[in-house]
């Protein structure tokens, strides 16, 4: 008792004497509260019936003990269809771009002329400050069947077109991810590459070793924990892929690949002529709540498997 | 070991070839597109152009210059990332300095509220009600309020701050009766403007380039950012240059100019930041590097 009283004592003198310190970060502790925690309260809105005229509190729960927005989200038919592209589209997505990131930081490590590889380097980096809406602009100028270069191509040589066609969908959303991201996304792997130890190299060399062996031996060992970090990271956000992208990408065509958990929570709520934001909460909710499950998860297997735990 | 080195050499050689593919492979569409912007509207119906600028015309800027609504979003976007940009650094170092000092009481609690922010959020409904009922919708606060606090950014600032204020700087400046504001102030920041610049870099691209906030939020063209006056020309195809004409000769060349409009506008509204690229690269990558440390 007596203990906690003198730290609680000890806290006000520091805290008086470093009020400035209080003062500047409740500023932006205030802002989190409005704008990011706020919203988290407005979940319960996920098990309520919302009407406009009663506001988030007023409204009556919802049947079922609240839980009837998540019952009608797992019984819908597009349930199965949303959740399968949304993996599909995250699974690939993350199985092509973390390892075309390291290949391509593993080719510029042995890129020997300097300004070769620096030139390559600043080329690649370059479409990743391209805005989403310019992005998906150019992909559908390029794959346009009667006026774009590639897309005309392959429709003439295949009778395929690109951009109304559902099938293709995953991978034009996967690899124009990889055209616009490799560069950057390479740029953590090769700060991990300049971080090897120069003399496990020079002691390979001794021994005999190529490069290739150099490469898998000394190389991937050593940026394995940054893979694992990126891999955490990127699991976090398995359900919450980059909707902003496939919503510019979205046509009638593709659509049936192309529906992924944030385009339709947003479609039934704040496009639809009769808006269910219950239900387009609880969606939300689910989606947010599988996240932070994942996060924790990856991240327990990975201090548990390699000591890298980001957490 | 002879076989050796030379299995070396071919791996090497290899390699020149693949980086110099993905060089064409990222550089193409580059090209083609910057290409298509200087070509004429009867050689781009046709799909002529390959690589270089077919029958050349500078037709499709004009069309940009005299679409009066791209400039009116150019100037709200500049405004909003200038704004935005000013207050998310501000709030973001007031939150990583004082977590990035070690004698700071409460520093764990705190960060732990930035944190959990990382990694569950209320979604989309909730938060679009709350802009909703405190009267932003329509307004530059919509956009720049929300996002305004990155978890991530003060991350990286706290880590910088760790890394580079020594602490006997600290110790001297309290000896002398410094407060913490003016240490902040006259210390702390003019020491940490490479770490700056980055957060600013980062915080501007992002708002300059977001189109779905603009897009739940803002309903009053006016004040449409450029993002969603080019998702109308390019996605959605919207342009509107007729103005109830309906001679069949304006109304088909009304559509080659939408078409070589489109061209235009992906240049014009790139530019910016592809000038300013090369100096800002350093920094960008630096930023990544730092960020990529554990908190």
């Amino acid at each position: 008792m007596k203990n906690t009283e003198s730290s609680l004592k000890r806290f006000g003198q520091y805290a008086l004497r470093h009020w400035q310190l209080y003062l500047m970060v409740s500023l932006p502790v205030i802002v989190l509260f409005i704008f990011a925690y706020a919203p988290m309260y407005g979940v319960i809105l996920a098990f309520k019936n919302y009407q406009v005229s009663k506001g988030i509190w007023g409204s009556p729960w919802a049947e079922n003990c609240g839980m009837n927005n998540f019952i009608r989200f797992f019984n819908n038919y597009n349930f199965k269809e949303c959740l399968g592209n949304t993996l599909i589209l995250s699974f690939y997505s993350m199985l092509v771009s973390i390892p075309t990131a390291i290949l391509l930081a593993l080719s510029l490590n042995y890129a020997k002329n300097l300004r070769f590889r620096k030139t390559v380097q600043m080329v690649s980096y370059c479409p990743y400050f391209i805005s989403t809406v310019v992005f998906v602009g150019i992909i559908n100028l390029l794959m346009d069947t009667r006026i774009g270069v590639i897309g005309k191509f392959v429709y003439e040589k295949f009778g395929v077109s690109v951009l109304g066609s559902a099938g293709l969908f995953p991978s034009l959303y996967v690899w124009s991810g990889v055209w616009q991201g490799v560069g950057f996304g390479s740029i953590i792997y090769i700060a991990a590459l300049a971080g090897v130890d120069m003399e496990q190299h020079e002691a390979a060399i001794i021994d005999g070793a190529t490069l290739l062996q150099r490469i898998k031996y000394v190389d991937i060992p050593a940026i394995l924990p940054t893979v694992v970090i990126m891999l955490i990271l990127n699991m976090g956000s398995v359900l919450n892929i980059g909707y902003e992208k496939v919503l510019a990408m979205q046509n009638q065509n593709n659509v049936s690949a192309s529906e992924v958990i944030t385009t339709y929570a947003y479609k039934v709520s704040l496009v639809s002529t009769f808006p269910d934001y219950s239900y387009s909460t609880a969606i939300g909710l689910f989606q947010s709540l599988i996240g932070l499950v994942l996060i924790l998860v990856t991240n327990k297997i990975a201090d548990k498997l390699t000591g890298n735990g980001f957490l | 070991m002879n076989k050796k080195i030379s299995q070396d050499k071919v791996v090497y050689f290899i390699n020149y070839i693949l980086l110099a593919l993905l060089l064409v492979i990222e550089l193409y569409p580059l090209i083609y597109i910057v290409s298509c912007s200087f070509s004429s509207g009867d050689a781009l119906m046709a799909g002529r152009v390959r690589f270089l600028p077919v029958a050349p015309t500078l037709d499709s800027y004009k069309a940009v210059f005299e679409y009066s609504s791209i400039w009116v979003g150019y100037s709200n976007s500049l405004l909003y990332t200038l704004v935005g940009t000013f207050i998310s650094i501000t709030l973001t170092l007031f939150a990583a300095y004082p977590l990035s000092r070690d004698d700071f009481k409460g520093k764990k609690i705190l960060m732990g509220i930035f944190l959990f922010t990382m990694m569950f959020s209320g979604g989309l409904i909730p938060s679009y009600l709350l802009v909703k009922n405190l009267g932003l919708i329509d307004t530059m606060w919509a956009i720049i309020l929300p996002g305004s606090v990155s978890a991530y950014n003060v991350i990286v600032a706290r880590t910088y701050f760790k890394q580079t204020i020594p602490k006997e700087l600290l110790e001297a400046a309290q000896m002398d009766g410094c407060e913490d504001f003016k240490f902040f102030k006259s210390i702390v920041i003019p020491l940490s403007t490479p770490i700056i610049a980055v957060l600013c870099l980062w915080t501007a691209v992002g708002i300059w380039n977001s189109y779905f906030n603009p897009m739940i939020y803002i309903n009053d063209e006016a004040k449409f950012p450029l993002q969603l006056v080019l998702r109308r020309i390019l996605l959605l195809s919207q342009v509107n240059l007729s103005k109830g004409n309906v001679d069949p000769m304006v109304i088909q060349k009304n559509m080659y100019l939408s078409e070589m409009l489109k061209y235009g506008t992906i240049i014009i509204s790139t530019l910016p930041l592809m000038i300013i690229y090369p100096f800002i690269q350093k920094y960008f990558v630096k930023g990544v590097m730092v960020g990529s440390v554990k908190g």
